[in-house]
């Protein structure tokens, strides 16, 4: 599930998403695209990809490519300690 | 205690072939009635019941999950209890038959979730073969009328928690994105407790008997009985009740296989993996399975047969698994026909190298991109498969199959 202690993450809807790639070029250095277009996260655990862990330096990019996606398939999802 | 318990390793199956709620009663007693959350879920832990929809996540965990409901939610957000029957899994026979010999035992377990987590709602979701054996039993009594029975359809994905939910709500039994867990908020905004059909009678039984008879049989770290459906190199698909963490050699035998005739065996059902002839000692529990990076699912044995060929039979998998992806998200729906072409060469022997490595890169590609996990059962059968048979990978790519050629 999203939500992990201190630390915001970045939750793809996979059911949404089609791959057209506009967040990986906001924030290249958390998603790269995979051969069929699809963000995939460059680092983390490969089974919770779903859910991108963003930096606080990133936070404001992270914020852009969720307002941007044409999808409305990101979501920003707080640290489950701040809630 | 009651002195109707069961004896021994029948206990789901003590009242008999489709068992009425005459000889349910006269076999197992009455239910306890009502009872209550501080006494079953501390009941169900001691039991250490894991459940038995493939998740493998304990009974008493999964319900402690649901929120108390307090006094001001109650009307609005009132837990729901799901039981889950859909068994999408194509080599899974054990809640079809669960259902229809020992209904009564569903229900009970059913009409004891919902009285821990104060549910105000009921379903039994299942599959259309079992829908007149659930219809009938529910009639037969007068505390089940409360139940909705809904029909699952026969998809592989048909039985993945969240899309019980969808089914239920919406008509459509596809898996939707999550964010939050489905026992925080589900059906309808509200707590949703689904549960495996089998899980449930285990329910029944430890909320009857409690937990130290639930502990006399399997062993200390997978207590209890479990089902398990058999097929492939045996003289008939078979559904047995074995102790937890029966070797897999004896539930074969038991089937009336021999070891000469299994080159290796599916566990777990097509999201399992495949354990070689020689690892057929492992225990069939959770924990014991871990170690050979495999895992119980829905408790699903399938044995290959020596001359079969292990490739072309992962490859027919995987496949299946590719037409039967929702299609919902872009990893899965374009991963899975990939993977499956993929293995499709090598079991064929395409000579090409680099197929192998392909593949699995590929199916490492999709682990943890989708909204179920479809994407990354998939993943481990192939990688499983590359792995138990890679002298089978070698000898294709010089045009041999040492299966068909050889023994
Ligand atoms: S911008 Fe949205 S739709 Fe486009 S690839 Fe990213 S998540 Fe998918
Ligand atoms: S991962 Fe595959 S099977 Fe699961 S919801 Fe997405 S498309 Fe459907």
């Amino acid at each position: 599930m999203a939500g992990t202690p201190n630390r915001y993450t970045l939750h793809i809807d996979w059911t949404k998403c089609d791959g057209r790639g506009l967040c990986t070029e906001l924030i290249p250095d958390l998603l790269a695209r995979d051969k069929w277009g699809y963000p995939i996260a460059k680092t983390g655990d490969p089974a919770a990809r779903s859910n991108v862990a963003v930096p606080g330096s990133r936070l404001a990019a992270a914020g852009d490519a969720v307002d941007l996606c044409p999808l409305l398939a990101l979501k920003l999802i707080a640290p489950t300690d701040a809630r | 205690m009651s002195t109707h318990s069961p004896f021994g390793v029948n206990r789901l199956f003590a009242a008999g072939a489709r068992a009425t709620y005459r000889t349910h009663l006269a076999t197992y007693g009455d239910l306890a009635p009502g009872s209550s959350r501080a006494e079953l879920i501390p009941e169900l832990e001691r039991s250490g019941l894991i459940g038995r929809g493939g998740a493998g996540f304990p009974a008493a965990q999964k319900f402690g999950s649901v929120p108390r409901s307090g006094m001001s939610s109650l009307w609005r957000s009132s837990a729901i209890v799901i039981a889950n029957g859909a068994e999408g899994e194509p080599r899974s026979l054990k809640d079809e038959r669960l259902l229809r010999d020992a209904p009564h035992l569903v229900i009970d377990g059913l009409l004891a979730a919902a009285a821990v987590v104060h549910a105000g709602t009921m379903y039994l979701y299942t599959t259309a073969q079992s829908l007149p054996s659930v219809r009938r039993a529910i009639s037969e009594r007068d505390d089940a009328r409360a139940i909705r029975v809904v029909e699952a359809p026969d998809t592989f994905i048909s039985g993945e928690a969240s899309a019980v939910v969808n089914a239920i709500s919406n008509g459509v039994a596809l898996p939707t994105d999550k964010t939050v867990r489905l026992t925080t908020s589900g059906l309808k905004q509200r707590p949703t407790l689904v549960q495996n059909v089998e899980t449930l009678a285990h329910v029944a039984l430890v909320a009857r008997y409690g937990s130290a008879w639930f502990r006399e049989v399997g062993s200390n770290r997978d207590p209890g009985t479990r089902l398990v459906t058999v097929s492939g190199a045996v003289p008939a698909d078979r559904v047995l009740e074995v102790p937890g963490d029966t070797p897999v050699r004896d539930i074969l035998r038991a089937c009336g296989a021999t070891d000469d005739d299994i080159a290796a065996v599916l566990v777990g059902g097509y999201h399992g993996a495949w354990l070689s002839g020689n690892d057929l000692s492992v225990g069939l529990s959770p924990a014991a399975l871990a170690s050979h990076g495999a895992h119980l699912g829905a408790g699903i044995l399938y044995a290959l047969a020596a001359d079969q060929c292990g490739l072309r039979a992962s490859a027919e998998i995987v496949r299946y698994l590719a037409n039967e992806s929702a299609q919902q998200c872009g990893p899965c729906m374009f991963g899975l026909p990939e993977m499956a072409r993929l293995l499709e060469r090598i079991a064929s022997g395409d000579p090409d190298r680099r197929l192998a490595r392909e593949l699995a890169s590929v199916s490492e590609s999709v682990v943890g991109r989708g909204s179920c996990h479809h994407p990354n059962g998939t993943t481990r059968l192939v990688l499983s498969a590359l792995d138990a048979f890679s002298p089978d990978v070698q000898a294709h790519l010089t045009g041999r199959c040492v299966r068909r050629a050889g023994r």
